[in-house]
């Protein structure tokens, strides 16, 4: 591979790893620290943006498929058949109505989470006990009461391991949001297939791998959090 | 809505479906590529996980792999593979350029689902049925055979089915990096800027997957011993 990367700095002494267009480039990291950030900054909330859609568009499906058995076939079906597209393709099938905006990879990643996230609630939901919802409705509690100060808290678990998933499948998918140029890291592994710069892939792809793994780890620590019960080891 | 026409005025004009740059060369690239890369990850991955879930070993790398192999993007993989040394973005055999890079991304996809599926059915058989064929005089293998493979075949196709669907998203990604698969009419649609053939395209992988899917439903339903059983 003799090719020099396209945009190697003019200085007087271009570093060795430019030249020979090695993987491992330290000079990189720090020469292209503000366009490795923008992509990183990028990538992060496009993540967030399209889990939290997938979150919100979620809840009231899972209520609906937890009311209605019949709706439950349609929305798990549904959302699975989704799943089932290659992100390229979905991405695609949405630029029409959406454009080449950020827009387009938000929805059709929300689209993805909504699998996992569906699922997830609703198996959350279904795990509570009917003893504690009886001797919740006994107490007076309304249904809204019920759902929100009963039935979520206990489900939580099972919605933050499905929010876990699906926050981690998603940062791997931003990346194929590049062909239309809101891939966050991913713009940066469009860009060196023209010119084959190692380093710049590598350090998208750690960086890729490791954003992954953060959201992860922060995910199990507001897990830990918000369910301050399951630390002791006291039955619910 | 004419966007939709267009895709399938598209599709619909044989003249885009013939040539180097055709349709049906880069259907049959895929198709080759998924059959292949499928073969090569069950004959790798469900062994090892059926023996690791039978004797209760290598539990942990097991379970854990369908994690990391969620982490990876896949783009980055056949970008790092088509760009390492001996493998490179040539031309390969019949399954086109980057071929080989494309080959070895979807076997590594292939496997965590396989694995991970396969190693989870054996270890959740009913225990109580494993001690009871002990108790009966079951040797190991004929335990195996005889009461563990069955019980867990459905999840085992199950992975695999899962597998199966993960190669041919990912076949498609391979456009990503100018490789094979029909996902390349979706990027030359992009860098000639006809929307109406990326969304053909888009429609093609998508109808492709769906299809798949719903020919691995059947063929699972198939290999349930105990729904054949019961009917």
């Amino acid at each position: 591979m003799t090719l020099l990367p396209g945009s190697a700095p003019r200085a007087a002494e271009t570093p060795q790893c430019y030249i020979d267009n090695s993987w491992w480039c330290p000079p990189y990291w720090s020469d292209r620290q503000e366009l490795l950030t923008d992509a990183l900054v990028q990538h992060i909330w496009i993540t967030i943006a399209s889990v939290a859609l997938g979150l919100v568009l979620a809840f009231p499906l899972a209520l609906l498929a937890r009311r209605f058995d019949r709706l439950e076939t349609l929305v798990v079906g549904g959302t699975t058949i989704i799943y089932t597209i290659p992100s390229l393709a979905l991405f695609s099938l949405l630029l029409p109505a959406t454009g080449l905006s950020a827009n387009t990879v938000i929805i059709g990643l929300a689209l993805y989470s909504l699998t996992i996230l569906v699922r997830s609630l609703l198996v959350g939901l279904r795990g509570v006990s009917d003893d504690v919802r009886e001797s919740a409705v006994g107490n007076g509690y309304g249904m809204s009461r019920l759902l929100f100060t009963i039935e979520l808290p206990l489900a939580l678990p099972v919605i933050m391991a499905g929010l876990r998933v699906a926050t981690v499948s998603t940062v791997a998918l931003v990346t194929v949001g590049s062909i239309v140029s809101y891939g966050g890291l991913g713009n940066l592994l469009l860009q060196a297939v023209g010119n084959q710069f190692k380093a710049q892939i590598l350090a998208a792809s750690v960086l890729c791998v490791l954003l992954a793994i953060v959201l992860d780890l922060l995910l199990v620590v507001v897990q830990r959090m918000v369910t301050p019960w399951t630390r002791t080891g006291a039955s619910v | 809505m004419t966007m939709m026409v267009d895709a399938f005025d598209y599709l619909f004009d044989g003249a885009n479906w013939s040539g180097s740059q055709g349709i049906g060369v880069f259907l049959v690239q895929q198709l080759l590529l998924t059959v292949t890369a499928l073969g090569i990850a069950v004959i790798l991955g469900l062994p090892l996980a059926l023996w690791a879930g039978h004797t209760g070993k290598g539990g942990f790398l097991a379970i854990n792999l369908s994690n990391v192999g969620r982490a990876v993007p896949v783009f980055a993989v056949l970008l790092v593979l088509a760009l390492s040394d001996p493998i490179g973005s040539e031309q390969f055999g019949p399954y086109g350029r980057a071929g080989l890079a494309t080959l070895i991304a979807l076997v590594l996809f292939a496997l965590p689902p396989i694995i991970t599926n396969a190693y989870v059915g054996i270890r959740e058989v009913d225990q109580d049925i494993v001690e009871a064929s002990r108790g009966m005089g079951m040797s190991g293998v004929g335990m195996f055979r005889q009461i563990e493979l069955p019980l867990a075949m459905p999840v085992i196709v199950a992975g695999v089915r899962l597998a199966l669907v993960q190669v041919w998203a990912t076949a498609t990604i391979a456009a990503l990096v100018a490789g094979p698969g029909l996902g390349r009419i979706i990027t030359r649609g992009f860098a000639n800027e006809r929307t109406s053939e990326v969304v053909a395209g888009a429609i093609l992988v998508a109808l492709g997957a769906l299809l798949l899917e719903g020919l691995a439903v059947l063929v699972e339903r198939r290999l349930d011993p105990l729904r054949v059983a019961r009917q």
